[in-house]
């Protein structure tokens, strides 16, 4: 086997083939280590860490001979920059932690890299996860490993947050990445990039150690190439943890044995409010061909009604600045990471130099809006309300599970953009999240699925939404419309 | 007759209204959201967590046994304890707060309503027995430490405080002198330490007080626009800000100015109170529920341990001593006024019992009374704490055994104390070493006696003549020539036996 061919394996595959000795650990991480390297212009990953992946690699090949491999042992991994990693350096995409080193490993991680898996390196992203295109990284943009059908090649949007993750999976730098999903951040450049990712319901995954964005929102979850991957990532990383008090105290289900695109007797929810307005004929077509997928796995479509699905982006974008602007606010330059003291400064100086030089213009921005919000006189004109409208939401989806069991929808209301498009328009970037977004204020489990190409040889994605707790439902639509859609797309390699 | 506190302005007489808000450092190993110590005194920045400093991506987790002890406070005053209740950010940029938000509890704290019963002494007399009511009791970070004086142009952080859980104790504006002020934190500390939820030494900062104050006439119900003088850390204190923050509020007032809402700190060299920030600049908290944290939902299990687990309370105990043990109320009240007193007189009471073979209440008031004049004197000379009395409770109910089976008289009781206080011996060993026995062997009195008469035969004409009052002089010269071990009432009596004859 080439070390090329190595690279087009998925989790699964290498996992099983390492068993089998089809192959070694070392050479699957060898072929990674020379992907990545190879992959620079994309600057999908902000440190690479190839002793990392190659002495995982070594311990699984030893753990082989030994007997004793373990779920993910010679499987490299990519890990976005928001998880924090002992000993490598981690930034969130800021400039405001550049340069800082934790001292500790988050759960995440640590539960990945004691089930073997090993580390590439850490991917870009939207700085502290905040964007739908990673135009927002201090450290630059991660180009798409796709281009439009056009013969333009202009550079793509890969996305956002998870735009290293979603852009290194899909040029096969690596097999799956850890991404993080707050209002989509997994879901929609896993749509953008033909991937398949998953964001489980809220609290499944600890958040101790990744860097907060909107703590009520966020969630990590597996970035990879198909559904089967995605689940195997998912048990690995998912599970209770006493140092994260939102953690969900629940077993950690089997997903991968459980597996099934056999949809028979399942109902599958459409929502009417999702039709938005100048949403392109592709992404519509795209929307019945997923029913026909499911109905042809033997689900039954059943229409259903969200009715406060207008209102969820303006929520979201009340609620998740709220959030962060207190999350943020420990960036102050006094205890680690960039400090600004300029001459004679005092403190409340040094915080304003320290933070106006540090954060990047969007993270400013919900910085100035997330303050707005909270203060006094504006709090329960925003805050309070946005709370209540996102119990409402949630009690639209908890309706419509009355009547079915998941609901499909289109991950994002486009494909792909180039660089640059939105970056001028803040609304028009934040509406790559009407569809993800949601799902994320009611903590529910959802994924994307890629299920086709646009006029432009883009991927779109197809999305998923499950009950709480139910990510086994949600795996099973998404690996049904995965074994129809026959998605074969790949980028063709011009890095 | 109760004493009321008035302050005579140019204009009229003025009340003083007062609340008081005293933050509780919560006694437990860890801090409130992280497994790090509390230990008071340890090096700089010894005591912090990741999650203390604020390290990215760190969680709060709440501490167990922190909520317990706010719990077991909040029944003590018999407030209500809410089953649920959530913790809200505080936020503000400060370097002494790492997060940059403080996790305390506005909207939904841990403890509602409740009580302190006061018994306040003003400076001519008993003022208004009262009972001061609580707003609440919620729990809080505390923040770190700014160190100011390490370098001539740099400031210093120890976060060894940061993340401590406090409790705060937010009284309604029911007090109207400095004396019920003092009385109600002096009460509240006495409590706090019967729970043991709180070692209340201010001292070490672990009891401050926010003291909210504003003045009105005498005969008026609207409050006055008030100021709030922030950690303020001694009872002395709390009373003397009241009174300055009182004489200054009525001089702005009578001088046609008003008094501005603002925020004020104690200077305790000048006593004085001094601007810090005005209602204008006044931080915009934009306070919301913490993210981090679910809401707090407590289980009747977890409620119905909190309440067995507390301790007889001061006012019970205090009861109990003047109606089961026969003390009287100022005795009572003394000896339950601190929680470790009332221990140490509990283990006395325990083992004088016991070495008399009689039950408490008969040597309840022996005990009583030996406590609150012998011991507390010594202890007074001493400068020490009952806590780390020369003397053990078994030691002073081996000595008070000794009184009461006559082998010691009261002054050699005391003679035996001293050397008890010197050397830690046992009262017995000493009496037996020393031979500070008591003698009732009537011989040697009589002996002793018919000397004493010989050599002053005119005194005793004299006392034979009617003039009893030397009758005290032979007994001092037969105390004298026994070396005071002499039974006092065996001398009474052949010495009487003896002039009369």
């Amino acid at each position: 086997m080439t070390d090329k061919s190595l690279t087009d394996l998925g989790i699964a595959a290498i996992r099983d083939g390492v068993k089998a000795g089809a192959f070694t650990a070392r050479e699957v991480a060898e072929a990674h280590v020379a992907a990545v390297a190879d992959a620079r212009a994309l600057n999908a990953f902000l440190v690479e860490t190839p002793d990392r992946a190659l002495a995982a690699a070594d311990a699984a090949d030893a753990d082989r001979a030994a007997g004793t491999l373990k779920p993910l042992s010679g499987v490299p991994l990519g890990i976005k920059d928001l998880f924090c990693t002992e000993g490598v350096e981690t930034t969130a995409a800021s400039g405001i932690l550049k340069g800082f080193t934790p001292t500790y490993e988050s759960t995440i991680t640590a539960k990945l890299f004691a089930a073997g898996a090993g580390m590439l390196g850490k991917l870009n992203l939207d700085q502290f996860a905040m964007g739908s295109s990673n135009e927002t990284s201090a450290f630059g943009n991660v180009i798409s490993p796709w281009r439009r059908g056009d013969g333009g090649n202009a550079p793509m949007a890969p996305g956002g947050s998870s735009g290293g993750s979603s852009a290194a999976v899909a040029a096969r730098l690596c097999p799956g990445a850890t991404g993080t999903d707050t209002g989509g951040s997994i879901r929609q450049p896993a749509a953008f990039t033909g991937i398949a990712g998953i964001k489980p319901t809220y609290g499944r995954c600890s958040r101790w150690g990744v860097i907060a964005f909107a703590s009520s929102l966020d969630q990590a979850g597996p970035m990879a190439r198909d559904v089967r991957d995605c689940a195997i990532m998912l048990e690995a990383m998912a599970g209770f943890d006493a140092k994260d008090a939102t953690s969900l105290d629940l077993p950690v289900p089997h997903w991968e044995a459980n597996l099934s695109g056999d949809l028979k007797g399942k109902r599958v929810g459409v929502p009417a409010e999702y039709r938005v307005d100048g949403m392109p004929a592709e992404i519509e077509a795209l929307w019945r061909r997923g029913e026909e997928y499911l109905r042809d796995a033997g689900a039954e479509i059943v229409p259903v009604s969200l009715p406060h699905t207008a209102h969820a982006l303006p929520t979201y974008y009340i609620i998740a600045p709220a959030e962060a602007s207190s999350n943020l606010a420990r960036y102050d330059g006094v205890r680690y990471g960039l400090r600004d003291l300029p001459d004679g400064a005092n403190l409340q100086e040094m915080y304003a130099a320290t933070r106006a030089a540090g954060f990047g213009a969007e993270v400013r921005r919900r910085i100035m809006i997330g303050t707005y919000v909270l203060s006094a006189g504006f709090y329960d004109a925003y805050y309070t309300k946005a709370q209540k409208v996102r119990a409402l939401i949630a009690r639209d989806f908890e309706r419509a599970f009355g009547a079915c069991d998941v609901i499909l929808t289109p991950t994002a209301p486009s494909a792909a953009f180039a660089l640059g498009e939105k970056m001028a328009d803040p609304l028009a970037m934040y509406l790559n999240d009407v569809f993800t977004v949601p799902s994320s204020l009611a903590g529910l489990p959802a994924m994307s699925v890629p299920a086709g190409l646009d006029g432009q040889g883009l991927p779109l994605g197809l999305q998923i939404i499950g009950r709480p707790f139910d990510e086994q439902g949600v795996l099973n639509a998404g690996l049904a419309i995965e074994q129809r859609a026959g998605f074969v797309a790949r980028p063709e390699k011009w890095w | 007759m109760v004493s009321v506190y008035q302050l005579e302005g140019a204009t009229g007489a003025w009340e003083v209204v007062i609340g008081l808000e005293v933050h509780a450092q919560v006694t437990s190993e860890a801090k409130l959201f992280s497994g790090a110590s509390t230990k008071f005194g340890a090096e700089p920045n010894a005591n912090v967590s990741l999650v203390d400093a604020a390290m990215p991506g760190m969680l709060p987790v709440p501490n167990r046994e922190c909520i317990r002890q706010a719990v077991r406070t909040g029944m003590a005053i018999e407030a209500e304890i809410n089953r649920w209740s959530r913790f809200d950010r505080k936020n503000y940029f400060y370097a002494d707060l790492p997060q940059g938000y403080q996790i305390s509890q506005l909207y939904h704290p841990l403890v509602g309503e409740g009580v302190v019963a006061i018994e306040p002494l003003e400076r001519d007399g008993p003022g208004e027995a009262k009972k001061v009511r609580v707003e609440r009791i919620h729990v809080e970070q505390d923040a770190g430490k700014l160190m100011h004086d390490q370098h001539p142009t740099r400031s210093y952080v120890d976060l060894n405080r940061s993340g401590v859980a406090l409790m705060e104790i937010v009284s309604r504006p029911d007090m109207r002198s400095p004396a019920e002020a003092g009385a109600y934190i002096r009460k509240l500390r006495a409590i706090l330490r019967y729970v043991g939820s709180c070692d209340g030494n201010m001292e070490e900062g672990s009891m401050r007080a926010d003291v909210n104050v504003s003045v009105r006439r005498v005969g008026t119900e609207e409050l006055g626009t008030r100021t709030e003088t922030k950690n303020v850390n001694s009872v002395r204190f709390v009373m003397a800000a009241i009174e300055h923050e009182a004489r200054r509020q009525i001089a702005v007032i009578e001088d046609g100015g008003k008094v501005v809402q603002e925020t004020r700190l104690f200077d305790p060299d000048k006593g004085v109170t001094r601007s810090m920030r005005s209602k204008e600049d006044a931080h915009d908290y934009r306070y919301f529920p913490d993210p981090d944290l679910l809401p707090l939902e407590l289980d009747e299990a977890f409620i119905a341990e909190c309440r067995e687990s507390l301790p007889e309370l001061p006012d019970a105990k205090r009861d109990r001593y003047v109606d089961a043990l026969g003390l009287t109320p100022y005795a009572a009240d003394v000896l339950t006024a601190d929680v470790e007193t009332a221990r140490w007189f509990e283990a006395l009471l325990v083992d004088a019992a016991a070495a008399q073979n009689a039950p408490q209440e008969a040597v309840a008031k022996a005990a009583a009374n030996w406590v609150t004049s012998d011991l507390f004197g010594a202890l007074n000379r001493l400068g020490r704490e009952i806590g780390d009395s020369p003397v053990s409770p078994r030691q002073g109910a081996a000595l008070l055994a000794l009184v009461a089976d006559g082998t010691l008289s009261g002054s050699l009781a005391k003679q035996v104390f001293e050397v008890m206080l010197e050397t830690g011996e046992d009262p017995a060993a000493i009496v037996e070493a020393r031979g500070l026995k008591q003698t009732s062997d009537t011989g040697a009195i009589e002996a002793e006696i018919a000397k004493i008469m010989a050599a002053n035969a005119d005194k005793v004409a004299e006392y034979r003549s009617g003039k009893d009052k030397l009758f005290g002089f032979f007994v001092g010269q037969t105390m004298r020539a026994m070396g005071g071990k002499a039974n006092p009432a065996v001398v009474n009596e052949v010495l009487k036996k003896a002039l009369d004859g």
